[in-house]
């Protein structure tokens, strides 16, 4: 019999040795993460008072406002309630090759959010705003719901759920108070990636026609020197992710999710779709078709226009190459850069955690010029020989992406029993030998997953790459985007394609691993 | 483990197709200009002349405010802009070399600035982009401020946040001065549904969404030489008579002072402003004009001299006013 994971004491009322060094690493790179937002204060700090309020309480200002929470509220629950429900009907019911339709599911991840609403926008110019806008972020970023709940569902224990049975409840009342409660942490992680790249996602809503912070403050950027004007921007957006993030904070709590008891729990037994089958295999088509089948079709007939002639394999293969390898180095640093503060958020809960964890965070919700810009000004003034170096694009990388990192981790290493931990220490192992050999060891499988979900996100980066990068650079993204924006569609299409092709066997691999994270 | 082994692979795999990354040799150009014109300048020009030459891409002014970061520690050689505000920006930090006669004699006097601190390259006009179907050269607005009376709401676009329509603005303030222009930016703002992009306002005004949009002519040309998805049922109307929508944008070219390479750097810039450059504006598909002395531009283009656009220098154009007055009136 498994005990009520429910009902087990919360993490935050024991303390956990070896937390020490932690902390001193994660507020180190918190420190780290903070140059933008320092970058931010300095710059709107020598505008002046008077001026900033100007700035900040206009009409504009508002509207952007407005604009941003209304991309949240709708956004925010349709992509739960499609990644919850996605996720059930591919893991806990008889569907038949739920494997292929999971792989399905995942795979819009491989799809940089930009190519998605240039496609969209180019098969339907009139599809925009509001509307195109929700439309194309959940397409794009369900998935980051999709992928952690049903890693969960397969692993819940189907014990609780029998017992609820047994007490009475309907299947209805059981999905509703005993397997949401449990789905509650992956929830929260899918929940606020998608959160923080509504913020801070530029080409999408730019070619969706829809303003939000982040696209006004590119514009700002794009017109003045230094201007006051997009730092102060970027300084409400900062705000509106502190919102963000304490809904998130309060929503998640910090019960304790290892499951506890012995022996292994056995798999649930999928439930009968029974006349509801018809329905769920239209919706999965429907999502199927909409996320990736537009897209395609679009790719694929400007790839037909151009003929052999596009393929210009030196440039490509030289773009293919250089995107690989920063993406990968992104995927390396930032899962590293994150693991001190994933293991304090799980092990060590508390209000500094909080505010760390938040530093660690924010930068996700920034659009990647300030970001890029904030490493420019400091590195030509202080560490000339990192300007344009790979190191300064990775670190940038790592900032920007941190959030993808910190969440799958959190998750995973939340499913290590800290007794084993202790175990290992009581034997006589140090603390962070213990953490290293024991936690990270059964959380392999995250670590490797927020790898890969970093890489994903670095291949499709366009700001800061063009920023940062050293000189003679192209990746796929950026090759996409010059010849976008000078009509050639034709030439700009293979770019597009390997970058979905290179990104797709990754989320496979992705999917392999968050199951693989939770002991499937 | 797997995941490890094809991790290693897949940087092994990177690394080995990684090029060379740029070498401390030939020039650095920071280019907003289309990537593909300029990579065919360098290209034909290290043919020529065997230097080396690098690019790195970005928009106006997203570079000229980075080399303004950068200060005198820009690696920059040379700067290629697709409109001048950008480079004036970076002219008034005192950052750029000025310019010897054998360059600046390539160039008309009225395509580049009085100081001689850079020079153009290339241009583009002005034009409005209309639907076929809706509109016709009677119903055609005569000036480019007729767009700011009220019967033109809801029926024409733009997209303010770019750098090419600053410029045109820019151009408005020059003829037409603060107030006026003032006033038109914020009719503007209640008459005219924003876009993003001049290829998106092209495609709307395809689409029978608005029946026009204020861009430059090349995005048209350029639709019409490949899949014409965004332009089969547009056509282009040339204000003409000196009007601020006859403007002409100048892209412009200089040489930073601070470069290292700084006879080299000159050299590409006397190369793209001659014969050989010029002409791949003549041949090639950007569709931008040529304005090298003497030198034809593409032959699909209305001849630039039959444009009329009004006459200004350059350096006339205030890119942090028209910033100014545009957020005032909320376009920003």
């Amino acid at each position: 019999m498994t005990e009520a994971v429910e009902h087990s004491v919360p993490l935050s009322s024991r303390r956990v040795t070896g937390s020490g060094l932690a902390m001193v690493a994660a507020t180190l790179i918190a420190l780290v993460s903070l140059i933008p937002l320092g970058f931010i204060v300095m710059v709107a700090a020598g505008s002046g008072w008077d001026e900033t309020v100007r700035l900040v309480f206009r009409p504009k200002v508002g509207e952007l406002l407005l604009n941003t929470l209304w991309l949240e509220l709708i956004t925010l629950p349709l992509s739960i309630v499609l990644g919850v429900t996605l996720a059930w009907l591919t893991e806990r019911t008889d569907l038949r090759g739920a494997g292929l339709w999971a792989g399905l599911m995942v795979a819009p991840l491989g799809v940089p959010a930009f190519v998605q609403s240039y496609a969209w926008s180019s098969a339907f110019p009139s599809f925009h705003g509001l509307a195109g806008a929700v439309a194309i972020a959940l397409i794009s970023y369900f998935p980051f719901v999709y992928l952690p709940v049903a890693a969960q569902l397969r692993r819940l224990d189907p014990a609780l759920e029998d017992n609820a049975a047994s007490l009475g409840l309907r299947p209805l009342a059981v999905f509703m108070r005993v397997v949401l409660p449990q789905l509650r942490l992956s929830i929260c992680a899918g929940a606020l990636l998608v959160g923080l790249h509504l913020l801070g996602e530029y080409g999408l809503f730019v070619l969706m026609r829809y303003d939000t912070f982040a696209t006004a403050i590119v514009d700002q950027f794009q017109s003045v020197y230094d201007g006051p004007a997009a730092n102060l921007l970027g300084g409400v957006l900062v705000l509106c992710c502190v919102v963000l993030l304490g809904g998130e904070a309060v929503l998640r709590g910090d019960r304790r999710y290892a499951r506890i008891g012995s022996g292994s729990a056995r798999r649930a037994v999928p439930a009968p779709l029974g006349h509801w089958l018809v329905p769920s295999l239209l919706l999965l088509t429907a999502v199927a078709a909409v996320a990736l089948g537009v897209t395609f079709v679009t790719l694929g007939r400007w790839l037909w226009f151009g003929g052999a002639a596009v393929w210009k394999l030196d440039q490509i293969g030289a773009a293919l190459g250089q995107t690989a390898l920063y993406a990968l180095l992104a995927g390396l640093v930032a899962t590293a850069l994150a693991m001190p503060m994933a293991w304090i958020a799980v092990r060590s809960p508390g209000r500094w955690q909080r505010l760390l964890e938040a530093g660690h965070l924010y930068v996700g919700a920034l659009p990647g010029i300030i970001v890029a810009l904030a490493l420019v000004a400091i590195t030509v003034r202080v560490a000339l020989p990192l300007y344009q170096t790979v190191a300064t694009l990775v670190v940038a990388y790592a900032l920007i992406f941190l959030p993808r990192a910190l969440t799958g981790l959190r998750s995973s290493i939340a499913q290590v029993p800290v007794e084993l931990e202790r175990a290992a220490m009581n034997l006589g192992r140090s603390p962070v030998a213990s953490v290293w050999q024991v936690t990270m060891r059964l959380a392999f499988p995250g670590i490797a997953a927020s790898i890969l979900m970093v890489a994903l996100g670095a291949a499709n980066e366009l700001t800061a790459t063009l920023m940062l990068a050293p000189n003679g650079t192209r990746t796929l993204a950026t090759k996409f985007w010059a010849l976008t924006s000078e009509l050639d569609y034709a030439a700009a299409a293979p770019y597009a394609v390997l970058l979905i092709v290179v990104s797709m066997p990754l989320t496979l691999l992705l999917r392999r691993q968050s199951n693989r994270a939770i002991g499937q | 483990m797997t995941f490890r082994r094809s991790l290693l692979a897949g940087i092994m795999l990177a690394a080995s197709v990684l090029p060379a990354m740029a070498e401390d040799e030939g020039i650095l150009v920071y280019n907003a200009q289309h990537e593909t014109l300029t990579q065919a300048w360098a290209d034909a020009f290290t043919k020529q002349t065997g230097i080396k030459v690098t690019l790195r891409q970005g928009s106006d002014l997203e570079v000229g405010n980075q080399i303004l970061q950068e200060g005198a520690n820009s690696p920059a050689d040379v700067f290629l802009t697709e409109n001048s505000p950008a480079m004036a920006l970076v002219d008034n930090a005192g950052l750029l070399e000025p310019l010897p006669a054998d360059i600046l004699d390539q160039v008309p006097a009225e395509y580049r600035p009085a100081n001689g601190h850079w020079t153009g390259i290339a241009a583009r006009s002005t034009v409005f982009a209309y639907n076929t179907a809706k509109l016709n050269p009677e119903t055609l607005p005569k000036s480019l401020l007729d767009l700011a009376d009220s019967a033109w709401k809801g029926r024409w676009t733009a997209s303010p946040g770019g750098a090419d329509f600053q410029a045109i603005v820019g151009a408005l303030l020059a003829l037409k001065g603060e107030e006026a222009t003032s006033a038109w930016l914020k009719a503007m703002k209640d008459n005219v549904t924003p876009v993003r992009g001049n290829r998106t306002a092209m495609a709307a005004v395809n689409k029978g969404e608005f029946e026009g949009a204020v861009i430059y002519h090349y995005y048209w040309f350029g639709d019409q030489a490949g899949t014409k998805e965004n332009s089969a049922n547009v056509g282009l109307h040339y204000f003409k008579n000196e009007d601020p929508g006859a403007f002409v944008s100048i892209s412009g070219g200089g040489v930073l002072a601070s470069s290292k390479h700084k006879d080299q750097a000159l050299a590409f810039l006397k190369w793209v402003t001659g014969k050989a450059g010029q002409a791949e504006l003549r041949d090639g598909s950007s569709f931008e004009y040529a304005i090298g002395v003497g030198e034809a531009a593409n032959p699909a283009l209305p001849p630039l001299a039959d444009l009329q656009a009004p006459k200004l220098d350059p350096t006339q154009l205030d890119s942090a006013k028209v910033t100014a007055l545009m957020t005032a009136a909320g376009l920003l």
